[in-house]
């Protein structure tokens, strides 16, 4: 970038936790120039977030910068008073959270909120109400009295998160930072809240920096990408250069585990967990998950130099000043999917949902839904947020009971509620809930979790059934036994996660469902999950019933899809055929939406 | 859990004891602690130092404190002191356990409302409307006026007077944890009813548990103080600090101390265990509302201790 005067620069920043020497970022350096996106990716827990707030001179409670300097627009944001500090968040630079249903207050109208932010910043009422007024059209919302006058639980999630950025924007900011602002939001949704931020960005030369972990959506708003792993930036430079050429092991890993809509490839997970503050090794951060690291990695901290160009930099040892291919060696390309995978099996479908309509008290969410599930094959039903694909799910596991139809499992008619099934159904049926944060009881040991349908549909077994049967579940997740004793709250939520699934395993069902069990994890333990759901299907012939909005991930799981919109049934039939040959504008406008990682490579 | 034994399948993490030493650590929680615990100590092992018995008569009514009897005589020139150390455990251990009995069939009930919804949902709820339509002490009254002042049937009146009350509470608690999925997760098993409140709901309840228990045992000692007052409580001769302060309202002008000293007691205890209380409940709350924290602050609202730029 040959803009004038950055907007924002930060040298050697340092953020630790309060009274302990133990470092949640080190070593940052980065400058953002006006109208530039800058894109932070890396799994949860290495730092993004908290390089995100410290642009804006904030940390959270029990952190504090303690090395470095955040310069801002010239000014040295550590040496302003809270005072001063103030005064410049929300009028010159702004923060979107991640999620807007808890950030924005719930007692105040949104209207309010939006005048609150230029009340604060000393803007008078006629001359905030112009700016609302723009500012609505800015974000694509209408300035109409009936929006402004809802409380934030009245609006969608995609309208909650166009107000975030309508507040942030207010003051016409130079500065804003973006928390992963579309996680909680489907395809088309997303798309537009995109493409908004990128309006915003080039027409009034905002810096933008856009925190993420879902590195396809990054690759299409941002112009340069920091890599953040364990607290450091480990790659830096251009998107192009980042992507389409990575230079750190690290960063080559974490672009394996991402999902292809164009190709149905076998996802790689990197091996291991990112170390935690104060636990973090003396050498490369990253040398105990490395594939590639050789003896040096060990006890020297790489220092992030050029590699194949002035602005692409990485912290490796293998890579300074060399060429692209010195890590690549180890990283052979996704293998594509074998053909025995899409085996179709003959014979009667396991589950067959004919003519099923449902509703919640009166509105209807699903119409005349027909589906089939051949034993050992994986369906997909995809659709947004609203669509009926959970309340599908609920009403074959038995939660939800209020249906007409027929849902046939094994040839026999499914009743509706879970009490009136018989225990063999109930146990060949089995669900996964979207959110391992929220399944797993925080009462509860990971063993008494996976005991717990044990115990409940096999009666009285002894103390050392028990312990067979748990840790071969929890061998079949790949979870240590060790495990069993802990609670929900020590584990990741990947690992959550394979607790859950070893829940459902445990009493051997025939029928897995799946409800969006990977959106609330990092794309490199979504990988990891997806795989062992396909080792599983195939080791015990399980059927899955695998729930996603994600159509990039469908393809390297599922063998069909089936498209819901607004509880109909648009499309079905193989996934390559629908994926690349999508015939209802509505799966074709979902297909273009999904972001992806397409990338020219540097040259 | 119901399995046998056994360190992985059966533990319960003692969560609320967490609670309680974290609401223990501020200052709140400590002092009110230290206030609850001071009442109860005097209560529990007063009569161990009681100098004279509570009833026998030693000197003139109302007679001002000497060396004898320190805080002077009461109505009937009965020792103060020694009336005050013994009046405070029967009360305590009454109003105890008409808590206790509040607690449990308020949790029942309200717990079976929010879980179980439809029908039995209304019905429970009509009938806890009906109750509260009676102010509490008036419900007290005519229980014990009618069937007169047995120590059980203060129990039983105090405990129905609670579980209205209690009823409400918890049934607005439980209906946000009867939807979490790891309810649900257990449900779907096909697990009864009654076993998924018992196993899942009832024990992420313990939050709101700890702070109406907290809070009804502050109305039960306010009741049946009020109960004495009126004499419906806890019956003479035998000393309690609610009787103790109608027998003696008369002599105030001559010896304060028999209405005084049990009046502060019932006061310290009564706002100590509010204090604690109200510390519970911060610690238990105090846990979510980051987010919200970060986002209004970031945007330059909030005046603000948090931004602790260096």
């Amino acid at each position: 970038m040959t803009s004038p005067s950055p907007i924002v620069v930060l040298e050697d920043l340092a953020v630790s936790l309060h009274a302990s020497p133990d470092r949640v970022l080190e070593d940052v350096s980065l400058t953002i120039a006006p109208g530039e996106i800058l894109g932070i990716v890396g799994e949860s827990g290495s730092g993004k977030t908290t390089l995100g707030l410290a642009m804006i001179g904030y940390v959270r409670r029990g952190l504090a910068i303690t090395g470095g300097s955040v310069q801002f627009r010239g000014t040295e944001l550590r040496d302003l008073a809270p005072r001063q500090l103030r005064k410049l968040r929300g009028a010159s630079m702004a923060y979107v959270p991640q999620d807007p249903a808890t950030a924005l207050n719930p007692l105040i109208k949104v209207g309010s909120l939006l005048r609150e932010v230029l009340a604060a910043h000393g803007r008078s009422r006629t001359d905030a109400d112009a700016r609302v007024a723009q500012v609505l059209a800015e974000v694509g919302l209408p300035n109409a009295d009936d929006l402004l006058s809802c409380y934030p639980h009245q609006l969608s999630g995609g309208q909650q998160q166009r107000f975030a950025l309508a507040m942030a924007f207010a003051c016409r900011p130079s500065l804003i930072v973006l928390d992963e602002p579309t996680t909680g939001l489907d395809v088309t949704t997303q798309r537009t809240v995109l493409d908004t931020v990128a309006d915003l960005c080039s027409s009034y030369g905002v810096a933008a920096v856009y925190v993420s972990h879902d590195v396809a959506v990054v690759s299409e708003l941002a112009h340069r990408i920091a890599v953040m792993y364990a607290g450091r930036v480990i790659e830096s430079g251009s998107t192009s250069e980042v992507f389409g050429g990575p230079m750190h092991p690290y960063t080559r890993g974490l672009l394996r585990a991402v999902p292809s809509p164009k190709v149905g490839q076998r996802l790689v997970a990197m091996e291991g967990v990112p170390p935690r503050p104060g636990a973090r090794p003396a050498g490369c951060s990253f040398e105990p998950r490395c594939p590639v690291r050789i003896a040096r990695c060990k006890t020297e901290q790489p220092e992030l130099l050029p590699t194949d160009s002035a602005s692409h930099h990485a912290r490796c040892l293998l890579t300074a000043g060399s060429p692209a291919s010195a890590t690549a060696a180890a990283f052979a390309a996704g293998r594509p999917l074998s053909d025995a995978n899409g085996a179709k099996a003959n014979g009667a479908p396991l589950l067959a949902i004919e003519r099923l309509t449902a509703s919640y008290s009166s509105a209807p969410v699903l119409q005349d839904v027909a589906l089939a599930v051949d034993p050992n094959s994986c369906v997909a039903i995809v659709g947004e947020s609203g669509s009926g694909k959970t309340t599908l799910a609920r009403c074959v596991t038995g939660l939800h009971t209020n249906w007409q139809g027929e849902i046939r499992f094994r040839d026999s008619r499914l009743p509706a509620g879970v009490r009136t099934r018989s225990r063999d159904v109930l146990r060949s049926i089995q669900y996964v809930f979207q959110n391992p944060y929220a399944s797993l009881s925080p009462r509860r040991t990971v063993g008494a979790t996976i005991a717990q349908p044990l115990l409940h549909f096999h009666g009285r077994p002894s103390r050392r059934e028990i312990d067979a049967e748990v840790s071969n579940a929890m061998r079949a997740v790949a979870l240590p036994f060790e495990l069993a004793d802990r609670y929900p709250d020590q584990l990741s939520g990947g690992e959550r996660q394979r607790v859950a699934i070893a829940r459902a395993l445990v009493v051997s069902p025939e029928l897995l469902v799946c409800d969006e069990i990977t959106s609330a994890l990092d794309v490199s333990v979504q990988a990891a999950i997806v795989e062992l759901l396909r080792r599983l299907q195939q080791e015990r012939n399980l059927a899955m019933l695998f729930i996603t909005h994600n159509l990039a991930l469908v393809r390297s799981i599922a063998q069909e899809v089936v498209v819901v919109q607004a509880g109909r049934i648009v499309e079905v039939g193989p996934v390559e055929d629908v994926l690349e040959r999508p015939q209802h504008p509505y799966t074709q406008r979902l297909v273009t939406h999904v972001p992806s990682l397409e990338v020219a490579p540097a040259t | 859990m119901s399995s046998r034994g056994g360190k992985a399948y059966s533990v319960r993490r003692r969560e609320w004891l967490h609670t309680v030493l974290g609401a223990l650590k501020t200052p709140r929680g400590a002092s009110g602690a230290v206030m609850t615990l001071a009442v109860v100590g005097i209560a529990a092992f007063g009569p161990l130092f009681a100098p004279h018995g509570g009833t026998e008569l030693l000197g003139a009514p109302f007679q001002k404190p000497d060396s004898n009897l320190p805080l002077g005589g009461d109505e009937l020139g009965r020792d103060v002191l020694s009336r005050v150390l013994d009046g405070g455990w029967e009360l305590l251990l009454v109003a105890a356990a008409g808590t206790a009995l509040g607690i449990v069939l308020g949790t029942a009930a309200g717990v079976a409302a929010a879980y179980l919804r439809g029908v039995a949902d209304a019905v429970i709820m009509r009938v806890v409307d009906v109750l509260l339509a009676f102010p509490q002490l008036v419900f007290v009254l005519l229980l014990v006026s009618v069937i007169g002042p047995k120590t059980w049937l203060l129990v039983i009146a105090v405990g129905l007077s609670h579980a209205p009350q209690v009823a409400r509470v918890l049934r607005s608690a439980a209906l946000d944890v009867s939807e979490r999925d790891y309810v649900k997760a257990v449900e779907i098993l096909g697990v009864r009813p009654a076993r998924v409140m018992r196993q899942e709901v009832v024990p992420s309840l313990i939050t709101p548990l700890m702070v109406e228990t907290g809070l009804r045992m502050t109305y039960s000692i306010i009741v049946l103080a009020g109960l004495s007052f009126v004499g419906f409580g806890l019956q003479p001769p035998s000393p309690n600090w609610g009787l103790m302060i109608n027998e003696n309202r008369i002599g105030l002008t001559q010896n304060y101390w028999p209405v005084l000293a049990p009046a502060l007691l019932v006061a310290l205890l009564t706002v100590g265990l509010n204090t604690l209380t109200d510390a519970i409940a911060r610690v238990a709350l105090g846990v979510d509302r980051a987010e919200r924290v970060i986002a209004s602050e970031a945007l330059g609202l909030e005046p603000t201790a948090a931004s602790d730029v260096a």
